[in-house]
Formats: C-alpha cells, sequence, structure tokens
C-alpha cells in the first residue's frame, strides 16, 4: 500500500487523479451533509446550559418579594450568577457585578443572581444584599431545580445571556472581576436589539 | 462530561489539565524527533515557547480590543490570568506567524522544522479532543445510534470519541513516518492531510457546525481546501530518488 503510494507521489499524471478523486469525493461527502439549521446550535433549537444554547426557562420569588421569569427578559442582555452567601469567591465578586450593572443597567443590562437557597439560607441571602447595598434582582432557588437545570458544578457560575435569549458565554469559578464582567456584558449589549 | 473538578476550596479545570498533558507529552516528543533529524532542541524549544507566549498575549490583546475603553479603564487587566478572556482563533493565527518569524530569523530549515513538529502536533491533537470530551465542546448532532451520548439535552453522536480515535489513527501514522523518506516535510503534510481528511469525514456527525450559504458547513469547505493543498504540496516537495533528506543536511549548522 504504502509503496503503491510513493509511486504515485512520484507520478506527475497518477497523483493528479489521485487529487482529483479525493477533491470528488470530498465535494460529495460535503454535499450530502449539507444539514438544516436545526441539525446545530444555530437558532436555539435546544435549551441546555452552554454557549449557543437557549438558556432554560425559569420563574422564582425573589429576595424583597415578587418574581421573575428569565423568558420575560428578552431584549434584554441578561447575566445570570449562581451564587451563596457561604461560598468566598460568590461574596468577592458581588461588588464588581453591582457596579456593572448600575454602569449598563439603562443601556439594557438585567442581572439575576440567583442564590441557592436549597443550600444557603433565605435571610443570610437577604442580609447580604443588603450589606452590600445589591440593587439588582436576586431570585431564591428553594428546591435546587434551577441549579440542576443549569447543571451547577461549582460555586459560583455566571451565564451570560444575550437579547435573543441565548448563553454566550459561561464562566464557572471567581471571582470575576469588573472588567472581565464589563467586556462581555458591553459585546452583548453592541449587538443589535 | 467533567470539565470542573471542585478540590475544596478551587476548582480544577479538567479542560485545561488535558491541553497541558498534551503540551507537555507533545514537547517530548518534539525534543525527540529534533534530535532524530539532527535540528539543535533548544532552537525547537524556543520556537514552541515563543508561539506559545505569543499566541497567548496575542489571545488577550485580540479579546481586550474587542472592550477597549474597559480594560484601559484597569490596565491590569490586560495580565489578568483568566482563560475566559482570551481569543482563542485570532492568538493561534498569531503564534504561528510569531513562531514562522522566529525559525525564518533562525534560518531553521522550513520542511526539516515542520517535520520536527509533527509529532508532537499530532499527540497534542488527542488530547485536544480529550479536552473536548471532558468539557462538551464539540458534541455531535442529535441521532437515535445505539452508540449515541446523552449530552446537551439530548442524544448525539461521541463526535468527541471520534475526534479522539481519529486523531490516534494520525498520530499512529505520523509516527511511523511511512512515507517521510520521499523528502523533508512529507511527514507535515501526510499528517495535514490525514486530519483535514478526517475533519471533512466527521463534521457531518458534528452539532455545533457553522453553515455557509447553500447549507455547507464551513468546516468541511475549508478542510477540502487543506487536504487538496497538502497533497499539491507533497508532490512538489517530494524528491524522487533522494534518500530521506536529513541525512544531507549540514549538521554543524543545525546544531550549534
Amino acid at each position: 500500500m504504502i509503496r503503491i503510494i510513493q509511486q504515485t507521489l512520484q507520478d506527475s499524471r497518477r497523483w493528479t487523479a489521485v487529487m482529483l478523486a479525493v477533491l470528488l469525493a470530498g465535494s460529495i461527502w460535503s454535499f450530502i451533509s449539507r444539514s438544516p439549521v436545526a441539525a446545530s446550535t444555530d437558532g436555539a433549537s435546544f435549551s441546555s446550559p452552554r454557549e449557543g444554547f437557549s438558556a432554560p426557562d425559569f420563574t422564582l420569588d425573589l429576595v424583597g418579594g415578587g418574581q421573575v421569569t428569565l423568558s420575560d427578559l428578552r431584549g434584554k442582555v441578561v447575566l445570570v450568577n449562581l451564587w451563596a452567601t457561604w461560598c468566598p469567591p460568590c461574596r468577592e465578586e458581588m461588588p464588581a457585578i453591582e457596579a456593572v450593572y448600575k454602569k449598563y443597567k439603562d443601556s439594557g443590562l438585567e442581572v439575576l443572581a440567583v442564590n441557592t437557597t436549597f443550600q444557603d439560607s433565605e435571610g443570610e441571602a437577604a442580609a447580604f444584599a443588603q450589606e452590600f447595598g445589591l440593587s439588582f434582582l436576586i431570585p431564591l432557588d428553594r428546591t435546587g431545580a434551577v441549579s440542576r437545570q443549569y447543571q451547577l458544578r461549582a460555586l459560583p457560575t455566571s451565564y451570560f445571556i444575550d437579547r435573543q435569549g441565548i448563553i454566550r458565554s459561561v464562566v464557572v469559578g471567581g471571582p470575576m472581576d469588573d472588567t472581565l464582567i464589563a467586556s462581555k456584558v458591553e459585546e452583548l449589549l453592541k449587538e443589535t436589539p | 462530561m467533567l470539565p470542573y473538578l471542585p478540590l475544596g476550596p478551587f476548582i480544577l479545570q479538567t479542560t485545561g489539565l488535558a491541553l497541558l498533558i498534551g503540551v507537555w507529552i507533545g514537547i517530548k516528543l518534539v525534543e525527540k524527533e529534533a534530535i532524530r533529524l539532527k535540528i539543535n532542541p533548544d532552537w525547537i524549544y524556543n520556537l514552541v515557547f515563543i508561539g506559545l507566549v505569543s499566541g497567548l498575549i496575542g489571545a488577550r490583546l485580540s479579546y481586550a480590543s474587542r472592550s477597549l475603553n474597559v480594560y484601559l479603564q484597569n490596565p491590569l487587566s490586560f495580565i489578568s490570568l483568566n482563560t475566559n478572556t482570551l481569543s482563542p482563533g485570532d492568538g493561534l493565527i498569531i503564534g504561528l506567524v510569531a513562531a514562522f518569524i522566529y525559525g525564518w530569523r533562525k534560518q531553521l530549515p522550513f520542511r526539516t522544522a515542520l517535520d520536527v513538529l509533527t509529532p508532537g502536533l499530532s499527540i497534542f491533537l488527542v488530547f485536544f479532543g480529550a479536552s473536548h470530551f471532558l468539557n462538551g465542546d464539540a458534541f455531535g448532532s442529535p441521532t437515535s445510534a445505539p452508540w449515541s451520548i446523552y449530552l446537551w439535552d439530548a442524544d448525539r453522536h461521541p463526535s468527541q470519541v471520534y475526534e479522539i480515535l481519529a486523531a490516534l489513527f494520525v498520530f499512529i501514522i505520523v509516527w511511523k513516518r511511512p512515507l517521510a523518506a520521499l523528502g523533508q516535510g512529507i511527514n507535515f503534510l501526510t499528517a495535514l492531510a490525514l486530519t483535514a481528511a478526517a475533519r471533512v469525514f466527521l463534521e457531518t456527525f458534528r452539532g455545533d457546525s457553522l453553515f455557509w450559504p447553500g447549507g455547507f458547513r464551513s468546516t468541511q469547505v475549508v478542510g477540502l481546501l487543506v487536504v487538496m493543498a497538502a497533497l499539491w504540496l507533497m508532490r512538489s516537495w517530494a524528491e524522487p530518488g533522494v534518500k530521506r533528506a536529513e541525512a544531507s543536511l549540514p549538521v554543524e549548522t543545525h546544531l550549534n
């Protein structure tokens, strides 16, 4: 086999024939591999907690009363941050999230800092929000359903969601600094609403 | 899929670990190949090092350039260790250009240098596939095939496993160097042609393809062009009747 390839390689006409055969085979394969857009994540036909997919929807109660539904925020850039009061990097990155939120909220940024209440305390979450002067929404994941839905593996985890509800970036671990948050938010805000 | 491993207060990125192991084994193989092909291993180390560092810096600068005002307000963020603020594609191009410039300035024999790098790059691609398997990237299209895996809320082709197997196949071929006797750079071109051909074939089973007008998958079109370019170069780089070229290299020059 190798000998045949070696001999073919040294014969210009035979090698050209090989190249044409490869080109033909590759073109036919590429042609029959053409696929409807639904076969890819384009258009986000699936909802899953990873980049390129539609963000899984949820409705949760908020600290201070009321409810929020993620899909109601379509048209805005949304940062979903999963956190707990006992998690040091979560605590450390909150002021940066607050600073970025204040800067960009009028441009269309919404922050949902989902407290993993099933492994935390509702009271401590409320006290924490007050202590740090957090002005964004803090939904309470009391049952852990949203954490499971988002396949939470480590705290904190942040999902940057574009105006169409597609997850565009996932940051696992922290603390995130305000440059990281602002750069990702700004990029999404620049996109056409 | 196990992208992160919590270790107490730390999070071990298994993806990064797989890539690091790939780089480490790759460099060891490159060193071995450099000695075999009578190229000074230090030059190759420097080539790889300059490529990696330039690639990292380029990836960060490219990312920062998209939100320059944010970075100018916090210049220290330019040197942040956070891997979430890198543009890998741009970094790869910048790293390759930097490595090429270094090799050119050092007057490294281009084709032989490519042959030296080939086993290392090929084994790295095996670990690159493993990193995809660990973090769920490069996932397959939905399928009802019995060997499908459940990933991202659907039964999908185990495209990462296909990728690892294809990379292993290419590595074994490259390691055996069946066509290397035909000339300098031929082993590299063999690896390039086989890797690109594998991408053309396997892209069909991917669920994250970028589609171009007409429904063509961009990777297949580019991959096919790369295969053709590699085959064409193989023909022009092949040296009929000439024994393995490194035997005639001016040894003293390259080992200095």
